[in-house]
């Protein structure tokens, strides 16, 4: 009897806390999106379907502007990472693990500082920019900083770790043989790549995907802090609605718009691929 | 566009290429190299202003090397309380996610047991929510029952977005453990408590460590979710927002910087001994 209860002692106290403070949050954020009422006169449960109406309606082209800059500093993260990870993983040799460490080290800065360096760095008198204007190299109102390419690459910036660490796990553990058998087979280098090695390193790609769209698309630091006034993010009006106009039910709506919009995709994801092996993944 | 920084480390090498045909050009060492730049540029400019001899409030161009500011770097009175705040908090974040967080993946290593399959799918949503999600639900749950935000709440919130991490690196090495060590040790008049505190504790400690460390690196980094519970309450990465506005002092490039190399200094170790082990 008692070897039957140790899973679930074992499970409690941290399932609990998953159950508390995040499966109960999510429906309380459900609820509180249908309420109505304002912050004065406090908030009353209606079923008001038109909070998520008004959210769509007012906020489709954050939201959208969002997807697509997840979407294009993930589509940056494989066109970058992917080939970084390929190179450590066949010919990184006895240094892997430095130069694995390596692509690490950005985390060992705080995310925040890390954003605002890259605002430092490329604001319009300052080391990169003045210099290459004081020389000449560009005209004297050009800038970075506020357009969409400096938010794009600095989701993508932020985000790259995630992107090469599942693919360098997924190359790093497969049987380099099969490239020799491929080539034994007279596949060419392309072809042994895009029919033997790609193919194997899929799930990596997924996994990476999935922890680079997410974040990118639900971030709100890089537009702030690279954006400016024009490249509001969704994130942005989800913290501004909670944290300054405190209109509750539209953000818990807007904030479940996005939620269900990614959930969709995760899902579809997660079951062609089966959620414990790309957590295993995500886990090396 | 992306490689923007790279390019003009990776120029000459093109150029130089088809004149000596005979040497072929490790290019993904090159490309390898140049993403590294990109990664590592902000960085070189956090570290190298924290040295910069500024006079007015804003910390952008160079006006000369001082180490001053590592000797004042504890003058802003709200930014150490900020910083004491952020290590507070990890520190305690560590401690039970750590402890919680390898018994569930203990847990999930170890036995089949019933709602095994939901617990998986609810620790993998908790790990791909968007932290945005994140914040703004336990906001709602917060402001819905009444519970105040301020310190107790980022830290319930923090254990709340760890945990999973921890348990999932506990669970990827408990499969990874002979059962029959266990085994031995029962045959050898182990009871259960003494095999686990002898045995199975030891091998797992790695995970244990790895896991705990990976939740006090998560929850000093966080931002977003913090942001959503703080109310009141300011830590470090939350000071730094707000202080965008004005100028950023050089002390926090001193932390920033300190930070990194405590942090740059544990993973040297780290490796460092897992090849030593290995050899």
């Amino acid at each position: 009897m008692r070897r039957k209860l140790t899973p679930y002692l074992l499970a409690l106290p941290g399932w609990a806390w998953l159950a508390l403070f995040f499966v109960v949050p999510l429906a309380g954020m459900i609820s509180l999106s249908l309420t109505s009422g304002n912050v004065i006169t406090g908030f009353t449960q209606t079923f008001n379907v038109g909070n998520y109406v008004e959210a769509i309606t007012t906020y489709s082209e954050q939201l959208v502007r969002s997807l697509l800059y997840g979407l294009g500093a993930t589509l940056i993260c494989v066109a970058i990472g992917y080939p970084a990870a390929y190179w450590i993983a066949f010919h990184g040799g006895k240094h892997k693990s430095t130069y694995l460490l390596l692509i690490l080290l950005p985390f060992f800065v705080s995310f925040v500082l890390r954003t605002i360096s890259w605002k430092f760095t490329l604001s319009d008198n300052g080391v990169v920019l003045g210099t290459l204007k004081t020389i000449g190299l560009l005209p004297a109102d050009f800038s970075v900083l506020n357009t969409a390419p400096a938010v794009v690459l600095g989701l993508a910036y932020n985000f790259l770790p995630f992107m090469v660490l599942p693919i360098y796990a997924v190359l790093e553990r497969m049987d380099h043989r099969v490239v020799e058998a491929a080539h034994d087979l007279y596949a060419s280098k392309l072809q042994a790549f895009l029919r033997v090695v790609l193919p194997i390193s899929l799930p990596g790609v997924f996994a990476g995907g999935l922890m680079t769209f997410i974040p990118t698309t639900a971030d709100y630091v890089n537009a702030s802090v690279l954006g400016g006034p024009g490249n509001t993010m969704i994130g942005s009006i989800i913290k501004t609605q909670y944290l300054v106009n405190n209109d509750y039910p539209i953000a818990a709506a807007i904030t479940f718009v996005l939620m269900a919009v990614l959930l969709i995709g995760i899902f579809s994801y997660a079951r062609a691929l089966g959620t414990e092996r790309v957590m295993e993944v995500q886990a090396k | 566009m992306t490689s923007g920084l790279d390019t003009p480390t990776k120029a000459p090498a093109e150029v130089r290429a088809p004149t000596r045909p005979r040497r072929r050009v490790d290019w993904g060492k090159w490309f390898t190299w140049g993403v590294l730049a990109w990664l590592f540029a902000p960085i070189t400019f956090m570290i190298a202003f924290s040295f910069n001899d500024i006079q007015g409030r804003h910390n952008v161009t160079w006006e000369g090397f001082t180490l001053k500011w590592y000797g004042q770097a504890f003058d802003h009175a709200d930014l150490t309380q900020a910083l004491l705040y952020t290590l507070a908090i990890g520190v305690l974040t560590m401690l039970i996610a750590g402890t919680i967080g390898s018994l569930l993946g203990l847990a999930l290593g170890r036995h089949r047991f019933r709602g095994q399959g939901t617990t998986n799918l609810v620790m993998f949503a908790a790990i791909c929510a968007p932290e945005v999600v994140l914040g703004a639900a336990l906001l709602s749950l917060f402001l819905l029952v009444g519970i105040a935000t301020g310190f107790v709440a980022i830290l319930l919130a923090h254990v709340m977005f760890t945990v999973s991490f921890v348990a999932i690196t506990v669970r990827a090495r408990v499969i990874t453990l002979d059962p029959n060590l266990e085994e031995a040790a029962r045959d050898l008049g182990a009871g259960a408590w003494t095999t686990f505190r002898l045995v199975t504790l030891p091998m797992l400690l790695p995970a244990i460590m790895a896991g705990g460390l990976l939740a006090f690196a998560l929850s000093i980094d966080d931002y977003i979710i913090t942001s959503f519970v703080a109310g009141e309450v300011t830590t470090f990465p939350l000071w730094i927002w707000g202080a965008t506005r004005v100028g950023i002092p050089p002390q926090v490039n001193v932390m920033g910087t300190l930070i990194f190399g405590v942090g740059v200094t544990l993973a040297i170790i780290n490796v460092v001994v897992a090849k030593r082990r290995r050899s």
